[in-house]
């Protein structure tokens, strides 16, 4: 008995002591708390298509988008650059989960506007979720002079399309994520279908702190004669610097818009129709944290 | 047998006692400022985790990096993911020692001025540090607060060229940590 009772005496004393010395912090500093995954793209857009990023609560995004002409056609043209088509666009975080944005692509003259809500966040820790989900709604508007012979009707220059981003970040390099996107034109040529289902899928993977790969690419499931029209196909590294990102690609679409991009490229990656673009976005903090 | 049983009750008010010289705070703020004439750049933390050892003066901090807050989202965007690496290295600790605690009297209201030295860990690298540190005592309870500077490359912090002239080259960190009694 007597024996016991020291024993258990010793070891009291001995735990007491050395917990003390070894970690004051133990026991505390161990709870363990659902934490929000960030940063999965450095970009609201994987290169054409929004990505599962939103920007921040007050920050107002500015883009200019540039995509030149095809690279095929040689030194004449300076592989492409002589020809330019741009979209200047402003997209405003209304708070962390929604973003609400405008924009105008000097191709076809057409306005375009979207509002994007993260629905779920990707999080991890206790009572995570593993995924993020986006859910995008845009509308544009072309608008081109009518020809002399008749007028085109405020109506058939528009069209909508509906997106649901589903991305994951895997880890601080990889990102993947799908976009099943419903698009809606209201007026079409002959022999094309108003409303186009597309399958986007895009990616980045991170080579260093400041500069990422990304690859942003559309299946059309239906729709338009596949001898003209191509899936948008863009590759192209992202650059952070700062308060801006840069972003530079090859692409086979000159479109800047989901209606444009989805619906209209023309351009084979087989035989060079490949443009020289960017995406310059810079940011400034309209509304500061409390 | 009867000895025994005192000793044993002595030596566990010992240790009741022992345990009540342990103050803790899961609410402790930590915040650090750089200045240059281009850019000020702030962040707070509100919840580091701090134990103070009034008998042996053990001093110990913890913080998510994540958990800093800046004014602005990219600030924090970049904070996290360029500079500190909040993925790889989520905490930053602090494991010291009070250097003069013979002069503070914890029974005592009033101010007292000492310093602390110990470890800092943070980015995957560990440096002495050693700060001026008040403890103030209000009728039992304790706060301290401490005030120190570090320079993002002794922790292998790297400032590109181009944002060199926005980052202050010595970061000033406060603490501030109002403690409670550790109850075991």
């Amino acid at each position: 008995m007597k024996n016991f009772l020291i024993g258990v005496l010793a070891l009291f004393s001995i735990t007491s002591v050395s917990a003390q010395e070894l970690d004051l912090l133990k026991g505390i500093d161990s709870t363990p708390q659902k934490e929000y995954v960030t940063n999965a793209f450095k970009s609201s857009r994987v290169i054409n298509g929004h990505s599962m990023e939103m920007i921040g609560a007050g920050v107002l995004d500015f883009r200019i988008l540039h995509r030149f002409g095809e690279v095929n056609q040689g030194i004449y043209d300076m592989f492409g650059l002589d020809q330019a088509s741009m979209r200047m666009g402003f997209d405003y975080g209304i708070s962390k989960h929604l973003t609400a944005g405008i924009g105008r692509s000097t191709f076809k003259k057409e306005f375009d506007g979207f509002i994007k809500y993260r629905l779920m966040q990707q999080s991890k820790g206790k009572g995570s979720f593993p995924l993020s989900i986006v859910l995008v709604a845009g509308a544009t508007l072309n608008t081109l002079k009518s020809p002399d012979s008749f007028k085109i009707e405020f109506k058939s220059r528009a069209a909508y399309y509906y997106q649901a981003i589903i991305g994951r970040k895997f880890n601080s390099r990889l990102t993947l994520q799908v976009t099943p996107t419903f698009l809606h034109r209201n007026f079409v040529a002959t022999g094309d279908e108003n409303e186009i289902y597309s399958l986007g899928m895009g990616g980045r993977f991170k080579i260093s702190k400041r500069i990422a790969f990304v690859c942003d690419y559309f299946l059309n499931l239906n729709g338009f004669p596949k001898d003209v029209f191509e899936n948008p196909l863009s590759v192209g590294i992202d650059i952070e610097t700062g308060g801006h990102v840069f972003q530079l690609h090859f692409s086979n679409t000159a479109g800047m818009n989901e209606r444009a991009f989805i619906t209209e490229t023309t351009g084979k990656w087989g035989e060079g129709e490949v443009r020289f673009g960017f995406n310059l976005s810079r940011v400034f903090t309209v509304k500061k944290r409390a | 047998m009867k000895k025994i049983v005192i000793s044993l009750v002595v030596s566990l008010i010992v240790l009741t006692s022992f345990s009540q010289e342990r103050y803790f705070t899961r609410s402790g703020k930590i915040s650090f400022y750089s200045s240059t004439p281009l850019e000020n750049i702030e962040a707070i933390n509100k919840n580091a985790v701090s134990v103070f050892d009034k008998s042996t003066g053990q001093i110990e901090v913890s913080t998510l990096m994540k958990g800093f807050e800046f004014e602005k989202a990219l600030m924090q965007e970049h904070f996290n993911e360029n500079y500190i690496e909040s993925d790889k290295y989520p905490k930053a600790v602090f494991k010291g020692k009070i250097n003069d605690l013979s002069t503070i009297d914890f029974t005592k209201s009033g101010k007292y001025n000492t310093t602390v030295s110990g470890k800092l860990s943070l980015h995957g690298e560990t440096r002495d540090v050693t700060a001026p540190i008040t403890f103030s005592v209000n009728q039992g309870n304790i706060s301290a607060t401490a005030e120190f500077k570090v320079l993002p490359p002794d922790f292998k912090i790297s400032i590109p060229d181009l944002v060199r002239e926005k980052i202050a080259k010595e970061i000033k960190i406060n603490v501030a940590a109002g403690y409670e009694l550790m109850k075991n």
